[in-house]
């Protein structure tokens, strides 16, 4: 058994956890579940539980189990767990940092743009930064990512260019994704970025079959990351992801975002239970959950993670905890359902980015001038970029007919047709100005 | 607004503006409105009136529900504002974001004979319940000799283009659920039919889905009647008389065609009938068959890709009833059978400029 599981075995039988229990405790049964009663020294023979049998009818309450603990390596004011310390150096700290600064500098801008109607949609990522950039610090650039659409750090952390962002969100002719997609549907092959789909948790189920394949590759080297929700691990290929991701074996880590919301609708009713953490060992998989604030936490625990899921050959349920500071997205206004006063606090003391700065200077990495240049440089690069970006043709509007098919069939074709007659009797009705020739 | 908002205002002033996109219709208003007893009318945008008909349902039947992703608050689109408070939050709640969830949980109080009001938050994202619907809701009758049911089951699905929705915010998949006997399946094309179809779907002993198209929420405005009333199920609407040709539509379309049947008269001297076909299933054939053997020509228009659209139903129907009528072939006028696209939308929609050109083609046939 892996160490992991093994800690996880301890920490949910034992209701001795909060008061101090050593966590190399041997593993034994749940006392609430099985110690007074149990009569029979030898296990059932059912096919599907190995268990012992017990002489009273007890329930197992949610509250036998002890919640999964948070995984913190860092506080508020920057202050690291000297055991836990992934001492990185100083220019590795420094690409994080700036990364996270970088996107969180793009956020504001973009969705300002949003406001003043020159893109069609936008969603931030505000607070979750430290879990995009802890985690893709710890992965390969060979390793999969099936994101959900808030995981932009990823991409940032890979080298995604601020052009590549922009000429997303304007859907022009540089757009990766030819105009098709809503802005914030980024994808890459050069950077393994599969292309983000909004209907929920459905990359989900894929990142575990893309997995598996990977799997079966002779000398395999890579991993799959499948990013999503708290909100999303309610749909029902959440549970078909964490099942076939077990049953099958595949090296995959299914990382939720816990960030408090979706769009409106608080965790709290979104899920009784521990969380999505809590539900990793009743699939049999080995779980951890994480301060998702806390980079240092994150990058450490992915990189265990990224150890064990490849030499194993199994999944791990990863969870971040954080909180959503931004609006669901441009279409959302949050004051709608929570306070002003509760996200103040996750804007500030607990920002992720707020953490690691104050580590940073404590490290005397951290200077001022110097920082507040590359946050003006950023700017200028994003604004910039908006008004080249927003000057590129949309791509020609033939490119709708493409790529429905591998080879457009003759229907298509004959259906483009159509269309050609028609725009060209008609040029003036059709905004052709704008679509590349 | 901080400083830093101000900065980027001045800055996106400097850069020229494109508009994203242009709406794509004109709303003609209903203006014959059909007087509910005791009750007078008051200005509502589609939304409004969505909400005031949930209002009356929770009101007027005790075991009614309402529920889906992010309900509680108001609905993204703002349909169930202040019910929460109003009827409280057993009756008036938040699901987990789960639409098979949503879906089963719905045929289940409908079971019990209780009336479920769910919302699917969008109609692309009713797929997930598909087998909840289609294999379900819509069979529970025949597949128990009739001793359950679900009929007090309605869902609201918010659908149709946006002009900027991309793939999976503008779909029209109504044709897929008009393949499934067993529901009935609406599409309102402003406030007061909206109103009246949800109050009607509500209270028919079947399975019922209301499409609404998004859209219109807050584009349509009209005089609704504040009191109850419902709008028939099943009937469609001659919403303006001709004699040369007869234009089919639902939904927004409805309102290019109007618009488009105004264009005719005026450039091409055609008197164009104009039918809101209202119930996809099961759909008034009888108007149409009427209509087009007045007619003798006939286009049929929707948003939905054009093969296996609901057009093609109707074009069928038209040929085996209305053969001898009919002067030209059915045109069809719908978006291409490619998925619904982001920057091409104004090449993707079947506007009022392609609605006329079949127009002509087939005056000219
Ligand atoms: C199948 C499906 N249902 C509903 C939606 C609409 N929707 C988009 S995002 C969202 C909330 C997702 O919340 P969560 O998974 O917690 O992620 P977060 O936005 O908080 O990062 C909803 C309901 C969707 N995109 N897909």
């Amino acid at each position: 058994m892996s160490a992991l599981r093994q800690i996880h075995k301890v920490l949910r039988c034992s209701s001795n956890v909060a008061a101090g229990l050593s966590r190399n405790i041997v593993p034994i049964f749940n006392a609430a579940r099985c110690s007074s009663n149990v009569s029979s020294d030898h296990p059932s023979m059912f096919p599907g539980a190995k268990a012992p049998f017990v002489s009273e009818p007890n329930f197992t309450l949610p509250s036998d189990y002890s919640p999964i603990p948070i995984y913190r390596v860092m506080d508020a004011e920057g202050v690291v767990n000297p055991s836990q310390d992934p001492n990185l150096d100083r220019d590795f700290v420094t690409k994080m940092f700036r990364d996270m600064v970088l996107l969180n500098t793009m956020d504001k801008i973009l969705y300002e743009s949003q406001r003043q109607g020159r893109i069609s949609f936008y969603m931030t990522n505000f607070g979750e930064e430290a879990s995009h950039i802890g985690s893709a610090a710890a992965l390969e650039n060979r390793d999969w990512i099936y994101g959900q659409y808030r995981e932009a750090g990823v991409l940032v952390w890979r080298g995604f260019t601020i052009e590549q962002f922009i000429d997303q969100c304007y859907g022009n002719v540089a757009d990766i994704g030819r105009g098709k997609q809503m802005p914030v549907h980024y994808g890459s092959k050069d950077l393994n970025f599969v292309t983000i789909s909004s209907p929920l948790s459905t990359q989900m189920p894929q990142a575990v079959g893309a997995a598996y394949a990977m799997k079966r590759k002779p000398n395999n080297d890579s991993i799959v990351v499948c990013y999503f929700g708290e909100g999303a691990a309610s749909e029902g290929d959440a549970h078909a992801a964490f099942n076939f991701a077990a049953t099958l074996s595949c090296p995959v880590i299914l990382f939720c975002r816990n960030n408090g919301f979706a769009i409106s609708t608080p965790s709290h009713e979104q899920y009784c239970g521990d969380g999505i953490a809590g539900r990793g060992p009743a699939y049999g998989i080995a779980t951890i959950r994480v301060d998702g604030t806390d980079v240092f936490a994150v990058y450490n625990a992915m990189k265990k993670a990224r150890e064990y899921v490849l030499r194993e050959n199994k999944p791990i349920v990863f969870e971040a905890m954080a909180y959503r500071v931004g609006h669901h997205s441009t279409s959302d206004d949050s004051t709608a359902y929570r306070s002003a006063e509760e996200i103040e606090i996750w804007n500030t003391t607990e920002h992720p980015i707020s953490k690691l700065k104050n580590y940073m200077k404590k490290k005397g990495w951290f200077n001022e001038d110097e920082e507040n240049a590359f946050v003006k440089d950023v700017r200028k690069q994003v604004l910039k970029q908006i008004s080249v970006s927003e000057k590129k043709l949309k791509p020609n509007w033939r490119e709708m007919f493409q790529d429905v098919y591998h080879e457009m069939p003759e229907h298509l074709k004959e259906q483009m047709g159509e269309l050609e007659k028609h725009v060209e009797a008609h040029p003036d009705f059709y905004p052709l100005k704008n679509f590349k020739a | 607004m901080n400083k830093y908002s101000k900065n980027l205002l001045t800055f996106f002033k400097n850069i020229k503006n494109l508009p994203l996109t242009r709406s794509h219709f004109t709303y003609f208003p209903d203006r014959n409105v059909k007087k509910v007893a005791s009750h007078g009318v008051q200005k509502m945008n589609m939304f409004q009136a969505i909400n005031s008909a949930m209002d009356h349902a929770l009101e007027e039947d005790g075991s009614a529900l309402l529920f889906g992703e992010d309900v509680g608050f108001g609905g993204v689109f703002r349909c169930s504002i202040n019910l929460r408070d109003k009827y409280g939050k057993d009756r008036v709640f938040n699901t987990p974001l789960c639409e098979q969830g949503i879906a089963g949980f719905a045929i289940g109080v409908a079971n019990t004979g209780a009336t479920a009001i769910a919302e699917i938050q969008f109609a692309d994202y009713i797929f997930p319940a598909f087998d909840q619907i289609v294999n379900e809701a819509a069979k529970y009758r025949y597949r128990s000799g009739g001793i359950f049911d679900c009929g007090s089951l309605t869902f609201r699905v918010p659908c149709g283009a946006v002009g900027h929705g991309a793939l999976y915010h503008s779909q029209s998949p109504e044709a897929y659920f008009a393949h499934t006997p067993g529901l009935k399946v609406v599409v309102p094309r402003g406030p007061i039919k909206a109103k009246g179809l949800l109050l009607a779907c509500i209270k028919d002993k079947n399975p019922c889905i209301v499409f609404e198209p998004k859209t219109l929420y807050r584009a349509a405005v009209e005089q609704v009647p504040v009191g109850s009333y419902v709008s028939e199920i099943g009937q469609a609407d001659i919403l303006r008389k001709g004699s040369d040709i007869t234009l089919i539509g639902w939904g927004t379309q409805v309102h290019v065609l109007l618009e488009v049947a105004d264009l005719a008269k005026k450039e091409l001297n055609v008197d164009c009938e104009v039918i809101d076909l209202v119930t996809i299933l099961p759909w008034d054939r009888e108007t149409i068959a009427n209509s087009v053997k007045k007619t003798g020509r006939v286009v049929v228009s929707h948003e939905a890709p054009l093969t296996q659209g609901f057009g093609s139903e109707i074009a069928a129907y038209i040929q085996d009833k209305c053969f001898l009528h009919l002067e030209a072939p059915v045109k069809r006028v719908t978006g291409w059978d490619t998925p619904f696209p982001h920057v091409f939308e104004p090449f993707y929609l079947p506007n009022k400029l392609r609605c006329l050109s079949a127009i002509k083609e087939l005056m000219n046939y």
